[in-house]
């Protein structure tokens, strides 16, 4: 029997799961290699069969989706998230610092119609996730490639590189050393391909921290180039803002500019 | 009503609708008594993340409302960037920016059409049993698709949430070889595109025609994609900084993707607002005599004419705009040269920004208010989808009231299925597991 895999969506922007649909021959390909068994915006339907792998796009904002999560877990064998906003929280987890109630009041004319939670978090948050594809967007490369170990029952390679050695692989120059460019790269995971640096643009961080990360002495770098603190805060909340990492760095540059700290002459 | 949840309404903030949609229809004596679309994306609140960011951040938010078009916002961000900062950034940018659109055009349109339209009109449940009975045509669609997604890494580095664009005009110009390189699979994917056209004016299309009311961009000499006054089948033309005096957001209780109405006379108390039509339709409608005449004779010779008012003919309407993409991206780049500077110097300055392109779904329209050093003070996004929602439930009451309500729950259910996708909302996949209510009194 083919192994049978899930695709879910919770709250996202939904690029994740064109992993898949942009994957063109692949795609028909896969579904020889498995049956796919529930993938709501490619059509097939059965959000609580039985799965042996189930890949989950988005993050957990409502308390229907919190439990569903949960329904999910018991019926998989292994559980991927893909991206962002099911990996560290996506860039609505922005609300975890605001007041959620306050902002649906100024966006809704009616915010009694909405329902939702204050927070938006991970999916490992609420259960076990076996394997985090990081990336905001996963590339399909990254996706197929899990999927394909996997299916060989190897594990599948972990990219945790900086984007640093990308650019070197790529020899790209660097934007901030020759041109002074604010660049998240030397705190940042690889696996984009050094897309923005290719572009002779800074890094924003999008595919999340990078392992053993010195975010201290980049935000001094930063400094350095000109920038305010409040904008050096504002790399580290980002796309992945509620990464614990990126969360730290930027509580600390926060605090460090609070009164009694030494501020900074912005720009 | 009552068992069916009215509690659900959890909705998108920013109308941000690819999530779960679900229809609640009430018939009461053989005659729809009540219908709603519901759309519950929890709200994820971009208009509020903008908020204190500066202008350079927002291209790279806004992408993230829609894996799908995030071209799209970024157009219409960046040209409200732009206008609010008075920043012209010249005719390279300008033709490259509509390279980039075509992108997006033929990447949304193609997977519309293949992975989640065709198979309503050809009796299969999903893309996968598609290409079982129709390999051929199915794999074209395909290679279309990553054509376009080409066209944008071309331009933007990766084809979802692309990287390149900046205020002022790109980050990068593609070299001479990689635009060569592409031009040439460009140019021999012109026939695949026509024989797309003939294909889908040549399936069984359901019969329908209804009087809706179409609101687009119109440009004076090109088929429109970022710059034009809006204009409607109306004789409305205003210019798109007016829009919110015609055109009003409503948020309805069953759906927080808020509905947009017109109003003709403009949004005064006494007024009634009307349902009405963005997307490829509406585009071809009101811009036919824009197309050149290569795209126009093979609509011709197709047998389906626009303007046109059966709505199910989107399917051809988003061909067509395949084709006129895909050529327009080869008049362009036929003529690419590289520039002395990818982008022009931009200086902050406080002020208001309006930003309207045309979205592979439709109008898509965008304001920002800055401060002086460029940061966000304000920020308001209206999407196509949620422009179309209200249109969606018109139809719906007209096309199932024709149909024949009598039917079984499960025909009515596909039926139904079948006229909202046709929209391309972004929830086509939501409506892949639409939950019918039928409530029969």
């Amino acid at each position: 029997m083919k192994p049978r895999i899930a695709v879910h969506k919770f709250a996202s922007c939904d690029g994740c799961q064109l992993a898949f649909l942009n994957a063109g021959e692949a795609l028909l390909q896969l579904s020889e290699l498995v049956e796919i068994t529930h993938f709501a915006e490619a059509g097939p339907l059965d959000p609580d069969g039985q799965v042996d792998l189930a890949f989950v796009e988005g993050s957990v904002t409502t308390s229907e989706d919190a439990e569903r999560i949960k329904r999910i877990r018991d019926n998989s064998r292994f559980l991927i998230t893909i991206g962002a906003c099911a990996t560290a929280g996506g860039l609505q987890a922005l609300r975890n610092t605001a007041d959620a109630g306050d902002w649906i009041a100024s966006v809704y004319a009616s915010p009694e119609y909405i329902k939702s939670l204050a927070t938006s978090t991970t999916i490992a948050h609420h259960v076990k996730v076996d394997l985090e594809l990081w990336g905001c967007p996963v590339s399909g490369r990254q996706v197929l490639a899990a999927l394909r170990a996997l299916l060989f029952g190897v594990p599948p390679v972990e990219e945790n590189d900086k984007v640093c050695m990308e650019c070197k692989r790529r020899q790209t120059v660097c934007v901030m050393v020759a041109r002074g460019v604010p660049c998240m790269g030397p705190v940042t995971r690889t696996g984009c391909g050094a897309i923005c640096p290719h572009f002779g643009r800074e890094c924003y961080a999008c595919f999340g921290p990078a392992e053993t990360i010195n975010d201290i002495s980049l935000g001094r770098w930063f400094e350095g180039l000109g920038l305010a603190p409040d904008a050096i805060v504002r790399r580290f909340r980002f796309i992945n803002n509620d990464a614990p990492e990126f969360r730290d760095a930027a509580e600390r540059i926060a605090q460090s500019q609070r009164p009694g700290s030494r501020g900074s002459a912005g720009h | 009503m009552a068992e069916q949840k009215e509690v659900r309404i959890h909705v998108p903030v920013l109308t941000r609708v690819e999530g779960e949609g679900a229809l609640d229809l009430r018939v009461r004596d053989g005659t729809l008594d009540g219908l709603a679309l519901r759309i519950f994306e929890p709200p994820r609140l971009f208009e509020k993340f903008l908020e204190g960011r500066e202008y350079r951040e927002v291209l790279d938010i806004v992408a993230r409302i829609c894996g799908i078009c995030p071209v799209a916002y970024q157009m219409s961000a960046v040209h409200a960037i732009e206008a609010a900062f008075d920043v012209q950034p010249g005719e390279w940018v300008r033709a490259l920016r509509r390279v980039l659109y075509c992108g997006e055009w033929i990447e949304s349109h193609a997977l519309h059409i293949h992975l989640l339209a065709a198979p309503d009109f050809l009796g299969a449940e999903n893309v996968i049993e598609l290409a079982a009975r129709y390999p051929d045509e199915v794999r074209r669609g395909l290679r279309l698709q990553d054509l376009g997604n080409r066209i944008i890494r071309l331009l933007g580095g990766r084809s979802v949430h692309p990287v390149g664009v900046c205020a002022g005009g790109f980050f990068r110009a593609p070299t001479p070889l990689e635009v060569t390189a592409l031009l040439a699979e460009l140019r021999a994917a012109l026939p695949d595109a026509e024989a797309l056209v003939a294909w889908t004016a040549s399936l069984e299309l359901p019969a329908s025609d209804q009087f809706f009311l179409s609101v687009v961009l119109q440009h004076p000499d090109e088929y429109p994609m970022n710059e034009g006054r809006l204009v409607s089948s109306d004789g409305l033309e205003i210019a798109i900084e007016d829009y919110g005096g015609h055109f009003q957001e409503l948020h309805v209780p069953h759906s927080t993707a808020l509905h947009s109405l017109h109003f003709p006379s403009g949004t005064g108390a006494e007024q009634i607002g009307q349902p009405y039509l963005v997307g490829p339709l509406a585009r071809l409608n009101l811009n036919w005599d824009r197309l050149p005449p290569a795209v126009q004779d093979v609509v011709t010779r197709s047998g389906v004419q626009f303007p046109n008012r059966n709505m199910f003919h989107s399917i051809v309407a988003r061909a067509v705009e395949i084709h006129y993409a895909l050529l327009e991206a080869v008049r362009i780049l036929e003529e690419y040269r590289l520039p002395e500077s990818p982008a022009v110097a931009v200086t902050p300055r406080a002020g208001v920004g309006y930003g309207c392109t045309e979205a592979p779904r439709g109008v898509l329209w965008h304001r920002y208010a800055f401060d002086d050093n460029g940061g966000v003070v304000e920020a308001t996004i209206v999407p196509p989808t949620s422009q179309n929602q209200a249109r969606i439930e018109q139809d719906l009451r007209l096309a199932l009231e024709a149909y024949g309500l009598g039917r079984p729950d499960e025909e009515l259910r596909r039926f139904s299925e079948t006229v909202i996708r046709n929209y391309d909302p972004c929830i086509s996949c939501a409506t892949h597991f639409l939950r019918l209510h039928v409530h029969r009194g």
